[in-house]
């Protein structure tokens, strides 16, 4: 590199400076903000009054909503779970076996997640009526299995396309049943992809309002449909300090996959 | 063929999507052969060895292996075993654990596990890598463990499909000369299947050539070099100049004078023929022989013209194409009389070959 700057060159490198700082202005200045304002001793946002955790405390006394955060997060681990078991399965039919409205029922996964959610809650709340089921815990929960399905089964297909077919015959060949073969081989190769499944599905289970919204009762309310009718009377600050601890949560589970898929990669 | 041979495709039919890539397709194996399957690639080699070892099941005709039917047993079950082109191993597992498998599934006790694991591992000279993962592996160590993988459940045929494809040329000679050795070690029959001519002739004990899902001929590498049964089979295997020629008279001896192009030759046939037959003379490039125009008799050979010539090394290849329009191949060893001889483009030359080194095919078995 030479020392004798090019005004061209200067004003290239201060307008990508400018864009990257623009972007992330964008993305990370409203967190931040949230997150200093769950910090903040004034009710309100707008002047910094000095540290405190108070708003934590009135979060963690906040019964109500901390017995909402404790439904959301019991939906979404046996959503993310139940769809993690089909979807998985589902995912592995598809690749292995052959049966009849094979290719209609891959092509149907994709209509359910790409139909708008409002779709989707009207038609839960109908055939929830329809068959009598109660609105509460299971009609929750079911809606909340089947929107997550197919977030499960593209991402768990996609990496067993990526598999060596040879490798599945190569375990037949040594003597591997079906059930040992997916067990010995199929898991474990695809457990990253499986392990992302859940994640993303108890994500989308944990942040969704509109279809809950639509297919739970009054006896069981869960952490979003809680917030969001607190925010109807004005911010309070106890919502910055649960959307701090959230976002923390969040963190924390994409840096363990990520951490996790990459000792599968380096073992 | 024998009903008695160790295994025995018979009358073997198999469609894909109702196009017969086999049909009614016989092959009979020796117990310890070295048998190479050839063919161009979609003649259906690959499906008989996928067949023998029950990836596919036959849509007629049956699979006997050492006098027992297999046709309707499962994969898992064939006392057979596979080395994969793409190698094919289990990436999340140890080369022990990889070379372990079958045994595991077999229920064999821990320490014969160890024992047998060690052992597959010597014979293909890989001992110290038991810890390793498939990817810390070369190709050619890849290559050895999925042998190693293969050979430890002690199978009564190993399918070797395409297997030293993926390796460049020096491992794969290398390979081969490992694979014949391992072979003789454990006296298991071994089925290959290639597309390389070269690696079938070096290989194997008996080639079966085939083309669109038949058999073409059947021999030692040496029968398939030296006397091919068709056209397909010659042209196939290694570079070959055929002539035409139509039989005049037949003498004593399988001797037939036999006019080719404008001259009249006498020619060696192991077969019955009459006046009147048409015939093609085969001759390989090194069965050539090529003199100078000038230093050559009247009555020998062929006159044509230098078109092109090639050093390789340990020949000198060159193209002629004859005043009759024909052009041929030669493929001249250097010797120690005149180690720079060579050819300039446009030389006028006599081609001649050693007689009784031809052999002449009926041309209406040709395929």
């Amino acid at each position: 590199m030479t020392r004798i700057s090019d005004p061209r060159a200067i004003t290239g490198r201060l307008f990508k400076w400018l864009f990257i700082g623009l972007v992330f202005v964008y993305l990370y200045l409203p967190m931040a903000v949230l997150v200093t304002n769950s910090f903040n001793k004034s009710k309100y946002g707008h002047n910094w009054a000095g540290f405190s955790l108070k708003w934590y405390q009135e979060l963690f006394d906040n019964n109500a909503m901390m017995q909402a955060f404790g439904h959301s997060l019991l939906v979404a681990a046996l959503a993310a779970t139940a769809a993690t078991l089909i979807g998985t399965l589902m995912a592995l039919a598809i690749h292995r076996y052959r049966f009849p409205l094979k290719s209609a029922t891959s092509s149907l996964l994709f209509v359910l997640m790409m139909s708008p959610d409002i779709v989707l809650a009207i038609t839960f709340l109908i055939i929830f009526i329809a068959l009598g089921i109660q609105l509460g815990f299971w009609s929750l929960l079911i809606a909340h299995i089947t929107f997550c399905l197919p977030f499960v089964v593209i991402t768990v297909y996609a990496q067993m396309k990526s598999l060596d077919p040879n490798i599945l015959e190569a375990a037949q060949d040594l003597g591997a049943s079906e059930a040992r073969i997916f067990r010995v081989i199929i898991l474990p190769l695809m457990a990253p992809a499986v392990l992302a499944g859940w994640l993303l599905s108890f994500t989308l289970s944990l942040d969704d309002v509109i279809i809950s919204s639509f297919v739970t009762g009054p006896g069981f309310e869960i952490l979003p449909i809680r917030v969001f009718s607190m925010v109807k009377v004005g911010v309070s600050p106890e919502v910055n300090a649960l959307a701090t601890l959230l976002l923390v949560l969040s963190l924390t589970l994409v840096a363990v996959t990520t951490w996790l898929i990459k000792r599968q990669k380096n073992q | 063929m024998s009903s008695s041979s160790f295994l025995a495709l018979k009358q073997i039919t198999k469609r894909f999507d109702s196009h017969a890539v086999l049909y009614e397709f016989d092959l009979n194996i020796e117990d310890g052969e070295f048998f190479t399957i050839l063919g161009p690639s979609g003649c259906g080699k690959t499906t008989v060895l996928r067949l023998i070892a029950g990836f596919e099941a036959p849509d007629e005709g049956k699979i006997v292996l050492d006098g027992t039917d297999i046709s309707r047993l499962e994969a898992e079950k064939r006392p057979t075993n596979t080395v994969f082109q793409s190698y094919a191993l289990f990436p999340h597992m140890t080369v022990f654990d990889n070379v372990a498998f079958g045994l595991k599934m077999a229920g064999v006790a821990k320490a014969d596990i160890r024992s047998r694991v060690r052992e597959a591992l010597a014979v293909v000279q890989l001992t110290d890598f038991e810890q390793r993962k498939p990817h810390q592996l070369s190709g050619g160590q890849k290559q050895r463990v999925a042998i190693a993988r293969a050979i430890v459940n002690q199978p009564k045929v190993l399918l070797l499909d395409e297997s030293l494809s993926a390796l460049d040329y020096k491992l794969r000679k290398q390979m081969q000369i490992e694979l014949k050795r391992i072979q003789r070690q454990l006296g298991i029959t071994f089925i290959y299947v290639t597309h390389d001519q070269e690696e079938a002739l070096s290989m194997s004990d008996r080639v079966l050539v085939m083309n669109n899902g038949q058999p073409q001929q059947v021999g030692t590498p040496r029968e398939i070099y030296e006397s091919p049964r068709n056209l397909f089979v010659a042209r196939f295997i290694g570079e070959i100049n055929v002539f035409d020629a139509t039989i005049i008279e037949a003498r004593d001896d399988f001797q037939y004078l036999a006019q080719i192009h404008d001259k009249q030759w006498v020619i060696h046939a192991n077969q019955r023929l009459e006046p009147g037959d048409k015939v093609h003379v085969l001759l390989r490039p090194e069965d050539l022989r090529i003199e100078y125009l000038e230093d050559a008799n009247e009555a020998d050979g062929m006159i044509g013209e230098v078109v092109e010539s090639n050093y390789t090394g340990k020949t000198l290849d060159s193209v002629i194409r004859l005043d009759n329009g024909v052009t041929v191949q030669a493929s001249e060893f250097f010797n120690e009389d005149d180690p720079d001889f060579a050819y300039k483009i446009n030389q006028r030359v006599w081609v001649n070959w050693v007689h009784g080194w031809e052999h002449v095919i009926k041309a209406d078995e040709l395929s």
